[in-house]
C-alpha cells in the first residue's frame, strides 16, 4: 500500500476510491454485512459471480455493509456511468440471471427496483457527488429516490455515513468520502486542546449507554496524570437484538479507526484496543483488515501523516460475557483477569486499563468524531435538541414492519420512528410500546408516541437511551412477561459479584414468575417496587443499577396488567399460560376435526360435523389449535 | 488533610482515608462482612453501604472503598441506607438460613427474614464475600482457590472442583471466612480440606502437631529458611 504522509497522497488515494465509487462501467454492489448474509447474500453474490463470467460481462461486483434495510435484503445495487444508482430487495439466486438481463438492456423487467439515488451526500466533505448526468432515464422515472422512500426519509446518517456504500475493504473508498481528512486536519492545524473543545461543543454524548459527554472524558484523560496513556473502543454489544456497532465496525472499520486516532491524539495515548464480541467474526475480520491498511499506508504506528505522532491499534476478542461491555469489567478482561466490574470512585480516566490513564468509548461515538472535527462542534450541536446533540442509531425490531437499523436525529417523536420509519405494526395489530436501551432500559408506552427520543426524555419517562436497541411490542405482548423475559435475562448475565444484584434480581425473577404462574399474592408489586430501590441503590455496577428498569417501567405504565394477574388471575394479552383457556364457541365450529388432528396433547374431542370441545385437564395451551382453525371458532382468554 | 462530615459529627481525616475507617475510628459503627484488614477490598457485600452528598446530588456508595472527600456529608444509618442494608441482609439470610453469622448480624441491625423469599438450600454458608480468594492469592500466595461460574451459580472451589495440587494447607481461607462455610477438619496428624488430606508435621522439641508438612515445605522454598528451622513450632522457638 502507497505510503500517505501529506494532503497529497491522501488526495490521490481519495481519486482512486472515487474511481471505484462512482465507475466508468457497470458495477454491481451487494450488502454483504451479517444481516445481508443472513438473508442469503453470499448465495447472490456468487450467483453473479458466474452469471457475469459466464456472459463474460465487463461488470465489476464488489461487497458492502448494512444500509440498515433488514427487511428486504439481500440487497443489490446497481451503479452505471451518468445513470442514478439503482437498488434491488430481496434478490435472490434465481432472480439473477433476469437482473443481469434488466441492466444489459437498460430497462425495468420483471424486478423491481426499490429505490434510485441521483445524488450523494458526502457528509463528512460537505460535498454532493452526482450519480446522474442528464435528466432520470425514463425507466427510472416511477422509481422514488431513496430520500423518498419512507423508511429512508427522517434519517440523518453521520455515524453509518458510509455502511451501505462503500467497501469495507477498500481504505481508497473510506477516503474518497472524506476519510483520514478529519485526521489530517486534527493532527496539523489544530492541537489537542483544540481538539477536546471542539468535541466539547459538539455536544457529543457517549453512545454506549451512560450518555457522557465525550469531549469532558476526553479532558479528564488528557488531565490525568501519566506518560503512558490508553484508548479503548468497547465493540461489545451484549444487548440482545441489537447490532448497530456490529454494523459500524463491519461496514465502515476505518471510522471508527480514524476517531480513535484523533482521539488518542486529543488525550496524548499511544495504545489503543478495540475490545469486540467474539460473535462477531466479519467485524473482527474487517477491522483487522483496515488496521493493516491503515498500518502500511501509515496512517498507524510511527509518525502519522509524517508527524512526530505515534499511535497503534489492537484488537482484542471478547469473552461475550454482557457485563463485560461495562467498562470497567472491560478492562479487567483485557488484563486477563475475570471480566467484573470494580468500583468506579477511582477513575478510569485516571486509573484504567493496567491502572493508566484510559479514555474508553462506543463505537458509534468513536465513528461520530471524524464529522466533528471536519465539519465542527458547532455544525454537530445544530443537529437534534440541546442536551442531546446530533444522531442515534437504532437497531429497529420486534413487532414492526420495518426491521432494520436506522439513524435519526436526537429528539425526533418516537412515533416517527414506530410509524414512518418502521412502517407500523404488522398484521393490523395494536401497537401497545417500546421497550429502549436494551434489557435494562425500560418501556414506553403508545400512549407516549409523542415522546422526544433523547437522553434526558427518555431517562425521564422512566427509561433509558441505553445503546440503541428499539424493540416494539404490540397487543399481543404480556407486560408482566416482557419484564420476567429481560429480568431473567439479568439474572443470567449478572456477574455475581455484588449481593443485590446477584440475589436481589433473581428473588424479583422469582416474584415475576409466581405472578405470571397465577401464584402472585397482593402486596407482590409493592413488595417489587421496594425490592428495585434497594437493588438500584446497593449494586455494584450498572448492571444491577438499572436491572429493576423494566419492573419498575411496566409497574409505572401497565399496572392494571399486574393486577389482573394477581387478583383476577387473568393474563389481559393472553399470554400467560397458566391464566389462559383455549375455547372452541359451539356457534362457530363446523367440525372439521383439523384442530383435534393437530392438538398434540390429542385433548379435542368432537365428532365429524358437530362442534368439538377441548379438555380443558389435559390442554397444554400451545395453541396450535387456534392457528390451525379456518372458522376462527377458537379463541383464548 | 480532608475535612468533612459523618453522622453530623464534624471530622478530619488523611487524604486516601476510606469513610469506613474514618467513621471507625471517630466512634461510628458501620456494619461490614467483606472488607477484611489483611486483603484488598472488593466492595462485594454492600453492607457497608453510606449516603454521600456532594452539592445537591446524594448517592449510596460503599463505605471501605470510598475515599474521603473535601466538604462531603456522610450519612451512615438514614432510611435509604438502611433500606438497601435490610435487603442485602434479607437476602443473604435466604441465600444462607444455617449461618448464625448472618442471623446474629440481622438481628442486631433489627432485620426479619423476608416470607417471600424461598430460602436456599445449596450454597452452605458461603455469601461469596471473596475474601478467602484474596488472603490465599494476597497473603498466601498460591491460589489455590477461586469462583467458578458467574450470577447466583456462583461458586468458591478449587478449579474444575479437583484436588488442588497447589494448596499447601495452611488454612487461612478457613480462617478468614467470616461465616465459617469452608470445612477444615485438624485430628492431631492431619488436615482435611478442600478435599485433600495433609499429613500434620510435629514439633522437634514438644512434639505438638502445629502445621502441614507442606506449608513448611512451602515456606522454605519461598523463604529460603532450611526445613530444619522450620521445624520447631513459634511456642518452643
Ligand atoms: C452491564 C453493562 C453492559 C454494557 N455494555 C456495553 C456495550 O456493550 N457497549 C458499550 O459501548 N457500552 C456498554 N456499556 C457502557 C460502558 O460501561 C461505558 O459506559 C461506555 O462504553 C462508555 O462509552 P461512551 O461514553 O462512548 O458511551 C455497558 C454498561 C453496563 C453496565
Ligand atoms: S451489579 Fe451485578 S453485574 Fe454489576 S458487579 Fe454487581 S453482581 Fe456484578
Ligand atoms: S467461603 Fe467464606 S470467605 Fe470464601 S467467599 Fe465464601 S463466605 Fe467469603
Ligand atoms: S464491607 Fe464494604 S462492600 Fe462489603
Amino acid at each position: 500500500m502507497k505510503k500517505i504522509s501529506t494532503l497529497d497522497d491522501l488526495k490521490s488515494a481519495g481519486d482512486k476510491g472515487m474511481k471505484s465509487l462512482f465507475p466508468r462501467g457497470v458495477k454491481i454492489v451487494v450488502g454483504m454485512a451479517t444481516s445481508g448474509i443472513a438473508s442469503g447474500a453470499d448465495k447472490v453474490y456468487e450467483a453473479l459471480q458466474s452469471a457475469i463470467k459466464k456472459r463474460k460481462l465487463p461488470f465489476t461486483l464488489t461487497k458492502t455493509g448494512s444500509m440498515g434495510m433488514d427487511f428486504i435484503e439481500p440487497l443489490v445495487e446497481v451503479i452505471e456511468k451518468d445513470k442514478p444508482r439503482v437498488a434491488y430487495g430481496k434478490m435472490t439466486a434465481d432472480k439473477v440471471p433476469q437482473l443481469i438481463g434488466q441492466i444489459v438492456k437498460g430497462a425495468i423487467d420483471k424486478i423491481k427496483p426499490i429505490y434510485r439515488v441521483d445524488e450523494e451526500d458526502i457528509i463528512a466533505k460537505r460535498e454532493k457527488k452526482h450519480y446522474l448526468t442528464g435528466i432520470v432515464p425514463e425507466y427510472l422515472q416511477d422509481i422514488p429516490t431513496m430520500y423518498e422512500v419512507p423508511f429512508y426519509k427522517k434519517q440523518v446518517k453521520i455515524a453509518t455515513r458510509n455502511c451501505g456504500i462503500i467497501d469495507p475493504e477498500s481504505i481508497e473508498e473510506y477516503i474518497a468520502r472524506g476519510g483520514y481528512l478529519s485526521l489530517h486536519k486534527a493532527l496539523t492545524a489544530m492541537s489537542a486542546e483544540g481538539i477536546i473543545e471542539d468535541v466539547i461543543k459538539s455536544g457529543l454524548r457517549g453512545r454506549g449507554g451512560g450518555g457522557f459527554p465525550t469531549g469532558t472524558k476526553w479532558q479528564s484523560c488528557r488531565r490525568a496524570h501519566g506518560d503512558i496513556k490508553y484508548v479503548i473502543c468497547n465493540g461489545d454489544e451484549g444487548d440482545p437484538g441489537a447490532y448497530m456497532d456490529r454494523s459500524v465496525m463491519e461496514g465502515d472499520p476505518h471510522s471508527v479507526i480514524e476517531g480513535m486516532i484523533i482521539g488518542a491524539y486529543a488525550v496524548g495515548a499511544q495504545e489503543g484496543y478495540i475490545y469486540v464480541r467474539n460473535e462477531y467474526p466479519l467485524a473482527v475480520a474487517n477491522l483487522t483488515k483496515a488496521i493493516a491498511d491503515a498500518r502500511s499506508s501509515c496512517l498507524l504506528g510511527k509518525n502519522i501523516l509524517g508527524t512526530s505522532f505515534n499511535f497503534d491499534i489492537k484488537i482484542s476478542k471478547g469473552a461475550g460475557a454482557f457485563v463485560c461491555g461495562e467498562s470497567t469489567a472491560l478492562m479487567a478482561s483485557l488484563e486477563g483477569k475475570a471480566g467484573e466490574p470494580r468500583a468506579k470512585y477511582i477513575h478510569t480516566v485516571e486509573h484504567g486499563l493496567w491502572d493508566r490513564p484510559t479514555n474508553l468509548n462506543n463505537v458509534e461515538t468513536w465513528a461520530n468524531v471524524p464529522v466533528i472535527i471536519s465539519r465542527g462542534g458547532k455544525w454537530f450541536s445544530e443537529i437534534g435538541v440541546p442536551h442531546s446533540t446530533g444522531t442515534k442509531v437504532f437497531s429497529l425490531v420486534g413487532k414492526i414492519n420495518n426491521i432494520g437499523l436506522v439513524e435519526v436525529p436526537m429528539g425526533i417523536p418516537l412515533k416517527d420512528i414506530v410509524y414512518d420509519i418502521g412502517g407500523g405494526i404488522p398484521g393490523g395489530k395494536k401497537f401497545k410500546a417500546v421497550q429502549t436501551g436494551g434489557p435494562s432500559g425500560g418501556c414506553i408506552p403508545a400512549t407516549m408516541m409523542n415522546l422526544s427520543v433523547d437522553f434526558d426524555a427518555l431517562w425521564e419517562a422512566g427509561s433509558m437511551m441505553g445503546s440503541g436497541g428499539m424493540i416494539v411490542m404490540d397487543e399481543k405482548t404480556c407486560m408482566v412477561d416482557l419484564a420476567r423475559y429481560f429480568i431473567e435475562f439479568l439474572v443470567s448475565e449478572s456477574c455475581g459479584k455484588c449481593t443485590p444484584c446477584r440475589e436481589g434480581v433473581r428473588r424479583m425473577n422469582d416474584i415475576l414468575h409466581d405472578i405470571c404462574a397465577g401464584k402472585g399474592k397482593v402486596g407482590d408489586v409493592e413488595m417489587l417496587e421496594a425490592m428495585a430501590i434497594g437493588i438500584k441503590d446497593g449494586s455494584l455496577c450498572a448492571l444491577g443499577g438499572s436491572a429493576p428498569n423494566p419492573v419498575l417501567s411496566t409497574i409505572k405504565y401497565f399496572r392494571a396488567e399486574y393486577d389482573a394477574h394477581i387478583k383476577q388471575k387473568r393474563c389481559p394479552a393472553a399470554v400467560c399460560r397458566a391464566l389462559i383457556k383455549y375455547e372452541i364457541s359451539a356457534k362457530k365450529c363446523t367440525g372439521c376435526t383439523v384442530c383435534a388432528k393437530k392438538c398434540p396433547s390429542a385433548c379435542i374431542s368432537g365428532v365429524k360435523k358437530k362442534a368439538h370441545k377441548i379438555d380443558q385437564t389435559k390442554c397444554i395451551k400451545c395453541g396450535i389449535c387456534m392457528e390451525s382453525c379456518k372458522f376462527n371458532a377458537i379463541t383464548v382468554k | 488533610m480532608v475535612n468533612f462530615i459523618i453522622d453530623g459529627k464534624k471530622i478530619k481525616a488523611e487524604k486516601g482515608t476510606m469513610v469506613l475507617e474514618a467513621a471507625r475510628s471517630n466512634g461510628i459503627d458501620i456494619p461490614t462482612l467483606c472488607a477484611h484488614e489483611s486483603v484488598s477490598r472488593s466492595g462485594a457485600c454492600r453492607l457497608c453501604v453510606v449516603e454521600a452528598k456532594k452539592g445537591k446530588r446524594a448517592k449510596i456508595v460503599t463505605s471501605c472503598l470510598y475515599p474521603v472527600e473535601e466538604g462531603i456529608i456522610i450519612e451512615t444509618n438514614n432510611e435509604r441506607v438502611m433500606n438497601v442494608r435490610r435487603l442485602v441482609l434479607q437476602l443473604l439470610l435466604a441465600r444462607c438460613p444455617e449461618s448464625d453469622v448472618i442471623q446474629d448480624l440481622a438481628k442486631q441491625l433489627g432485620v426479619d427474614p423476608q416470607p417471600r423469599f424461598t430460602p436456599d438450600g445449596d450454597k452452605g454458608k458461603c455469601i461469596l464475600c471473596r475474601s478467602c480468594i484474596r488472603v490465599c492469592e494476597e497473603v498466601v500466595g498460591v491460589s489455590a482457590i477461586g469462583f467458578s461460574c458467574r450470577g447466583a451459580d456462583k461458586a468458591i472451589g478449587t478449579p474444575f472442583s479437583e484436588d488442588s495440587a497447589v494448596c499447601i494447607g495452611c488454612g487461612a481461607c478457613a480462617f478468614i471466612c467470616p461465616t465459617g462455610h469452608i470445612e477444615m477438619e485438624t485430628t492431631e496428624e492431619t488436615r482435611k480440606i478442600w478435599g485433600r488430606t495433609f499429613k500434620m508435621k510435629s514439633c522437634a522439641v514438644c512434639g505438638r502437631y502445629f502445621a502441614p508438612e507442606d506449608q513448611l515445605k512451602y515456606i522454605s522454598k519461598k523463604t529460603g529458611v532450611p526445613m530444619k528451622e522450620l521445624a520447631v513450632c513459634t511456642n518452643c522457638r
